[in-house]
Parts: C-alpha cells; structure tokens; sequence
C-alpha cells in the first residue's frame, strides 16, 4: 500500500471540511472583524441534527437509498444551523457593535458554551454513533484507497467553495458583502444596510457549518456535543494559515493543514522511533531489540499539528498565506 | 424662489465634549451650486457627514418632505442623496466597475443602470480603460473620478462634495471642477465643501463661510470674492 498517498487522500478529505468551517470564521471575521468562536458549535449542531434526522428515518423502516437518507440529514441541518447563525448575530453579537473589541470575543465563548451545554441537554453526554447506512465502497487507485464517503465530501466541499465564490465575486449582494467589508460607513451610502449584509453573512457561514457537521459526522461515523470545539479551533487555525479574513486564504489553508495533520500523524511514529537512531539505539539497545521499534510520539499527536502551525503562522507570518494587511487587532 | 431641495436648522455636532458644529442654519435650492468654505477644521466635513447621517447629529434637517435627521444612512441614496466623502471612499480591493455597481447598488432598473455606466465611462474616459483593475491601484486623480462616477450611478438629485481637490496635483484639480461643472449642468443640485476657496468660489454660485463651527458668511460668490474678509483670509491677499 502507498501510505504516502494514502495519507493525502485522508489529509485532502479532512482538509476540504476544515476549509468549508473556516470559510465560515473568515467571513465574518472579514465584515465585521469578529472571531466567531460559536462557529465550531453551530458545526457540531449540524451533525447533532443531521444525527436525529438520520436515526428517525432509519427508525421508521422506510425503504428509501441510503444518500437520500443522508442529504435529508442535510438539508434538515442546514436551516437549524442558519436559523443558529443569525439568532447569535441578532441577540449576542448585534447589541455589541459599538462596544470594545474584547466584549463580543467573550460573548463568542460564552456562546459556545451555551451552545455546547444545549447540546448536551438534548443528545445528552455519550457519543451518538451515525447509523452506518452508507456503503462505504473502496476504490483503488495507485496503491491506495478512496471511499465513496471521501469521494463525496472532496466532491461537495469543491462545489460548495465554488458556489461562495461564485456568489461573494459575482452577484450584487456577493459585491455588497465585499464592499462592506472593506468600508461600512461608505457602503451605507450606497444605500447597502450593514445588518442586513452582516446577517446575511452569518446564515452563510452557518449553512456551510451545518454541511461541514454531518460531513464529519458521517465520515468518522460519531457526534459528540464537544466535537464542535477541536474542529472550530483547527478550521480557525486553518483560517489564520491562509490569512484570516481572506476567502481563497480560508480554502489553502484549510486544505494545507488537512494535509499537514495527516502526514503529520502518519509519519511522526517513525520519524520519533527511537531505534533508528544511532545514538539512541546503542542506549535503548535491549528494548530495540526486544521491540524493534521505541516510539516517541505516535499518531495520536495528530491534533497537535492544527496548534503548531497556528503557532508558526503567528511567530513567522502573522497576516497568514494570503493575507495582504497585519492586523493588530484581538 | 424654487424651495430649498435641503435644509439645515440648528444643526450641531459633538465629538465627545467637542462641539464641531455649532448650531448651524443654511438651505440649499434645487439646482443650485453652493459651496461651503472654511479653514481646516472649521467643521465642514463634519457638517457634510451630518447631512449623511455618517454621524449624529442634533438639529433638523429637511430633504423635500423627509425630516433626514430621521433616517438611517443607507436610506439616503433612495432619496437622492450622494455623497462623496472626504478621501474618496472608494473600494480599494473592488474593482472599477465593481465600485461602479456598488453605486447603483439600490437602483434595479438593470438597463437604465447599463445606459448610466456607458454614460460615466464616456465622461470619465480614464475610468473606462481602467474598469476591471483593482480600484486601489488608481491614482489619487482616478480614484477621485471614481468616487463622482460612483455616486452618479446612484443618480442623485443631491451631491455632497467633501474636499474633492485634496491632494490632487493642479492639473487633476482642473479635470475635476471641470466633471463638477458637467454634473451640476445636467440638473444635479451640488453641496460643495473645499478649501480652496478661490476655485470653489468661481465654480459655484453661492457660498457659505466656516469658521470654528459657525457659519460667518452667506453670499453669491462673486459677493464673497470681492469681500475684503474673504480676501484676506482665504484668499491670501
């Protein structure tokens, strides 16, 4: 087997969700500067939501193809999600738009937490495992494998990347969402009202939440109340990779450090196995030997990859990949 | 006497404990051209935001039947209310024509919308080669003309002009005036604020004076460029 391919079919997969979660901090962050920390958890509502569809229509015995099981998952997730993303704009952040900068950062957490915790009281504390409805086939190809899960969620991140771009770079309302961005006040007097562009904002960037959690959820076949919180950090990490505020930047970094995590869990066991050091063998000698392998740091590191290029980003190119402006702002 | 297309009454603006504009009355009629000079910091930006509801403000404020004072900002290009803000104001990371739709943004008669665009690009011709370029890599001239393009896309009856020589080599400051004579001969009522007074005075008709918030003087231009108070302290003579 070509781990090495196999390990890019992986990262590119995780890499595409990552991408359409951090389209959704990117762009709010780019009309009204604000991380929307909630954003993972209106993510982990979709695939909480898209679960209860799932499991009810599984439950009723009706004899309908398993895709379309799953996209009414979907389509049932979606406009929670966004009726999700503009209740947090209209009661949490809207009132704090004049106030200093830190006060709707915080209100941001708070809201996570309110959102996790109305999870938990919902679906409860265990791990709610997705019906495996879908066949999962494998194809081969050049010494690796593909499942159609994967082929799916590539398919469908690609279009709906296309789509936002196709909306935000081509249609009036796409126009005014950019030009508001860059200046409110002058965009008002065009006549563009900032709530309604910055709503709007936020129902996207929720409907592209809800889509990202039931592709998590079905690809690792598990929801959990707190899954919103790794996947909204490692999506910002990805949003800060390619330049926050950026939507390209949001796509490349997300795909980048889908691919960086995988590579990074797959090969970190051998790179840190002791024995293949000189140095090391001689002193671990008796364990080499019985062993043959004395293993640093392991595939379970995988989420440390997210946090350590967040890091690097921040030390070595604070405006990200494609970011053109350093912002100083928290 | 035509009725005032807007007016002022009492009009104030605070910054914080500052009082920028301090109380002050003026009308502009439909048609006219009426500048409104003064020193930097005499509050005529401040006043021009005001009309835009950019900022708050205390005071009435008239637009035909509308009370403006009333209204948020983005209702004011329905209206016919344009203004140009003091530094332009363009889309930097838009492009030309980009700029351009943003300025008929509220209108959604497509075709007359694609005859007005011709119309600016013909009149504007620097605009037109440029249209699909980043507006932010314009000069500081073709961003002005930009900025006028754009709010004529909007097809205001009311153009508030704030500081449209500002940083522009004299040259550039010709073409300009010379767009801003074009606009007002069409029928666009204008509100002119700059600070060169000599050449906002030979462009307009009427002009009010600023000076620390208040409005010192009110005549037809050729009164104030006559006016010995005028001369010496806008004028340099």
């Amino acid at each position: 087997m070509d781990i090495l391919l196999q390990q890019i079919i992986n990262g590119l997969t995780t890499g595409s969700v990552y991408a359409i979660v951090a389209l959704g901090y990117t762009m709010v962050y780019g009309v009204i500067q604000l991380i929307n920390f909630a954003h993972g958890e209106v993510v982990m509502i979709g695939a909480m939501v898209a679960f209860s569809v799932i499991m009810a229509v599984v439950g009723m015995g009706l004899p309908l193809p398993p895709v379309v099981i799953v996209l009414g998952g979907v389509l049932a997730a979606i406009p929670v999600c966004m009726a999700i993303g503009y209740l947090l704009e209209r009661v949490a952040y809207r009132p704090l738009r004049h106030a200093p900068r830190l006060a709707p950062l915080i209100t941001a957490i708070g809201m996570s937490i309110v959102l996790q915790h109305l999870a938990l009281l919902i679906w409860g504390r265990d791990p709610r495992a997705f019906p495996q409805i879908m066949e999962n086939t494998s194809h081969a190809i050049g010494g690796a494998a593909i499942s159609s899960v994967q082929i799916a969620i590539i398919l469908l991140s690609v279009a709906m990347m296309a789509g936002l771009t196709w909306f935000v770079y081509r249609t009036k309302f796409g126009i005014a969402i950019r030009a508001t961005a860059e200046d409110v006040r002058v965009a008002a007097l065009m006549g563009v009202d900032a709530n309604r562009v910055i709503a709007v904002t936020f129902v996207i960037a929720a409907a592209l939440g809800a889509v990202a959690g039931v592709m998590v959820g079905t690809y690792y076949g598990i929801a959990h109340y707190t899954m919103g919180f790794i996947l909204g950090l490692k999506a910002f990490s990805a949003a800060v990779l390619g330049g926050i505020g950026n939507l390209a930047g949001a796509m490349l970094g997300g795909i980048l450090l889908g691919l960086v995590e995988a590579l990074g869990a797959g090969y970190i066991g051998e790179f840190t196995d002791l024995c293949q050091w000189p140095v090391a063998r001689d002193l671990l000698a008796e364990r080499c030997m019985a062993d043959g392998h004395v293993v640093l740091f392991g595939s379970n590191y995988q989420d440390v990859f997210a946090f350590l290029v967040l890091i690097l980003v921040l030390v070595f190119r604070p405006s990200g990949l494609l970011g053109e402006r350093v912002s100083e702002r928290a | 006497m035509a009725r005032a297309l807007i007016e002022a009454l009492n009009l104030e603006v605070h910054y914080g404990g500052i009082t920028a504009v301090k109380g002050i009355s003026f009308a502009v009629e439909e048609g006219e051209l009426v500048c409104l000079i003064g020193a930097n910091g005499a509050g005529k930006t401040s006043t021009l935001k005001a009309l835009a509801r950019m900022i708050p403000s205390s005071g009435e404020i008239h637009y035909r039947d509308d009370r403006l004072d009333r209204l948020p900002s983005h209702a004011l290009i329905g209206k016919g209310l344009a203004l140009v803000p003091e530094g332009r104001g363009i889309f930097t990371r838009l492009t030309v024509a980009e700029n351009l739709a943003m300025g008929a943004y509220h209108r959604n008669d497509k075709g007359e919308i694609g005859a007005d665009l011709e119309r600016i690009y013909a009149m504007l011709p620097r605009l037109a080669e440029r249209r699909d370029q980043v507006a932010g890599t314009l000069s500081g001239g073709e961003q002005q003309m930009l900025a006028i393009g754009r709010a004529l896309m909007g097809r205001p009856q009311l153009l508030l002009l704030d500081e449209p020589s500002m940083g522009l080599a004299p040259l550039m400051v010709d073409k300009i005036f010379e767009v801003i004579r074009t606009v007002a001969a069409q029928g666009v009522t204008i509100l002119l604020v700059e600070q060169n007074a000599r050449l906002a005075l030979q462009t307009c008709t009427r002009g009010y004076v600023m000076e620390s918030g208040r409005i010192t003087l009110a005549d037809t231009s050729a009164h104030l460029l006559a006016d010995p108070r005028v001369r010496a302290a806008y004028l340099g003579e």
